[in-house]
């Protein structure tokens, strides 16, 4: 290998990249627990397929829209790595083959659309849903990736590169990007049948339990991973993580007892999420003491951010806006004030003596990202919207969306017609098709 | 013959059983309820929602036996199932034409 190589940097950047795609499947139960019974396979194949649409569309031409050289202002790159070819096997990212680099980075391109599916839970169709992730990581994901972390010697992302804006893992272009987006998608497709007057209590907590502990596990390959070298920066990184979503669980869980009596497992789950969030772009650049406070105000603040769609009469199924969007811009805006300027990055924040600079360079990357996300987002959605329809007809959804668009259902408790479906089959084989169709 | 039916709370079940066991009772059947009285249900939170559960869970007997143990056996059940607080269900019963014993044809008091 070249100079330069190191074999630790990229055993660990490859173990995070593993660590970080294991965060989308969580994500799919955490999700998955949280909806109705009759929709809960829609819900984790939501998220499932970003594994597969990204992950072709990063080798055709996402990994060369974001991090390829440079097409100029620091808005897009270029395409000289379109169909990855041209990387050279021993080309390096620093101190880790480019290929490690590109692995890494695409578990980010595949686990943001599939933060967006939350917002719009029970009621999109999957065809509309598939090609809207397409679309959405080409148009949004990908320049806003590189605006971010396409660092180049002042010649990368305007954001990140050239204005200063800090997001050491994914505050701006993950959580605010996904957030925003689910924000839009959720006005397009318009509220679930039911909203506000029928129940609509998580069918599995176990699952929402399962999914925000295999995201918190994923999740120190998303932050310590962000390094892309096995360091101190890594190290603070890590322990940054940890005590955030620390605090933001009891963050969330004071709120839940003070307003409303209890202490919920949904609400510890999602305190745990809502820190993970708000630590993502600070945790190069913070100490584990303002990691505490970050953690505290995104638990809180996330918890009580919501009851927003309750008050606007937006239905943001699955708390996109509140915990994504919101715990996003929290983390990201808080570096401006806790940043010590010796973690990762040089720039101080206000408390530590580095003035308002830095927190207006944070508030542009927020504006920036969610505006555009917003926009772009919405469009998409209404352009799918008139064209192949967003939305799935008034019966399919109050029937369950997974019959309909899946033909399977995610539990059969129905022993009587399990020992039907036997007796049936038993004299012929009937091949499996033709049951299925029977039995509907 | 009676059907005597009663509505209890599920952890009173194993005390119902024993009493009906000690009484002479051979047969009977339980399924798992769901339903409310004057107490409704109760409230649930979640991330900031408050969801009214009116429908709480109860598990259904019923019993067949003659009609002159109907009364005695009635007291048992309640007696057993009783905890004093809110919620404790219902006993009721009808009056019942037949029974037939599937596996041997007889019928009546027989069957039980």
């Amino acid at each position: 290998m070249p100079d330069g190589f190191s074999a630790g940097d990229t055993a660990f950047v490859f173990i995070c990249a593993a660590l970080v795609m294991l965060m989308t499947p969580g994500l799919a139960f955490f999700y998955g627990g949280m909806v109705r019974v009759k929709s809960t396979l829609n819900m984790l194949v939501m998220s499932f397929i970003s594994l597969a649409i990204v992950t072709v569309l990063w080798v055709l031409y996402g990994y060369t829209l974001a991090f390829g050289p440079d097409a100029g202002a620091g808005l897009i790159g270029n395409l000289d790595y379109l169909g990855m070819r041209g990387i050279d096997l021993n080309a390096l990212t620093g101190t880790i083959p480019v290929t490690g680099f590109a692995a890494f980075q695409l578990m980010f391109a595949i686990i943001t659309p599939a933060l967006i599916s939350g917002a719009i839970a029970d009621r999109a169709k999957f065809a509309a849903w598939s090609l809207f992730v397409a679309l959405w990581v080409t148009i949004v994901y990908f320049p806003v990736a590189h605006w971010v972390f396409f660092f180049d010697g002042g010649n990368g992302g305007w954001l990140g590169d050239r204005n200063g804006v800090i997001d050491f893992a994914g505050g701006t272009a993950v959580h605010i990007n996904a957030g925003a987006a689910g924000l839009a998608l959720a006005l397009v497709l318009g509220k679930r049948i039911g909203f506000k007057k029928d129940p609509m209590r998580p069918h599995s907590l176990p699952l929402v339990m399962l999914g925000s502990g295999l995201l918190w596990f994923g999740w120190f390959g998303f932050n310590a991973g962000s390094a892309l070298a096995a360091n101190g920066v890594a190290g603070m990184a890590f322990v940054n993580t940890q005590v955030a979503t620390a605090a933001a669980v009891l963050g969330w869980l004071a709120y839940e007892k003070i307003r409303h009596g209890a202490f919920t497992t949904l609400g510890a789950a999602s305190g745990a999420v809502a820190g993970l969030v708000a630590i993502t772009p600070a945790c190069g650049s913070v100490s584990p003491l303002g990691s505490i406070a970050i953690g505290l105000i995104a638990g809180a603040l996330c918890a009580a951010a919501i009851s927003l769609k309750y008050r606007f009469g937006f239905d943001d199924s699955l708390d996109v806006v509140g915990v994504h969007l919101v715990g996003g811009v929290v983390g990201s805006l808080l570096i401006g004030l806790f940043a010590t300027g010796h973690v990762g990055q040089t720039a101080s924040g206000l408390f530590y003596g580095g003035g308002l600079e830095q927190l207006g360079k944070q508030a542009l990357g927020v504006v920036v990202v969610l505006v555009y996300s917003f926009v772009l987002s919405w469009l998409l959605g209404q352009a799918i919207q008139k064209t192949i329809g967003f939305r799935v007809a008034e019966d399919v959804e109050v029937s369950g969306i997974d019959q309909a668009e899946h033909a399977e259902s995610a539990y059969d408790f129905t022993a009587v017609g399990a020992s039907l479906a036997r007796t049936q089959a038993a004299p012929v084989a009937v091949p499996a098709e033709k049951t299925e169709v029977d039995a509907r | 013959m009676k059907l005597i039916t009663a509505v209890i709370k599920p952890h009173r079940l194993d005390e119902v059983k024993d009493a009906l066991q000690a009484f002479g009772v051979h047969g009977l059947t339980v399924t798992e309820a769901s339903g409310y009285g004057r107490q409704r249900g109760h409230t649930e939170v979640y991330r900031g929602a408050e969801y009214t559960v009116d429908l709480v869970p109860k598990v259904r007997i019923e019993i067949l036996v003659d009609d002159e143990d109907a009364e005695q056996l009635i007291d048992v059940v309640v007696k057993a199932a009783r905890t004093g607080k809110i919620g404790d269900g219902k006993v009721w019963s009808v009056p019942v034409e037949t029974a037939v014993r599937v596996r041997t044809g007889e019928r009546g008091p027989d069957a039980l």
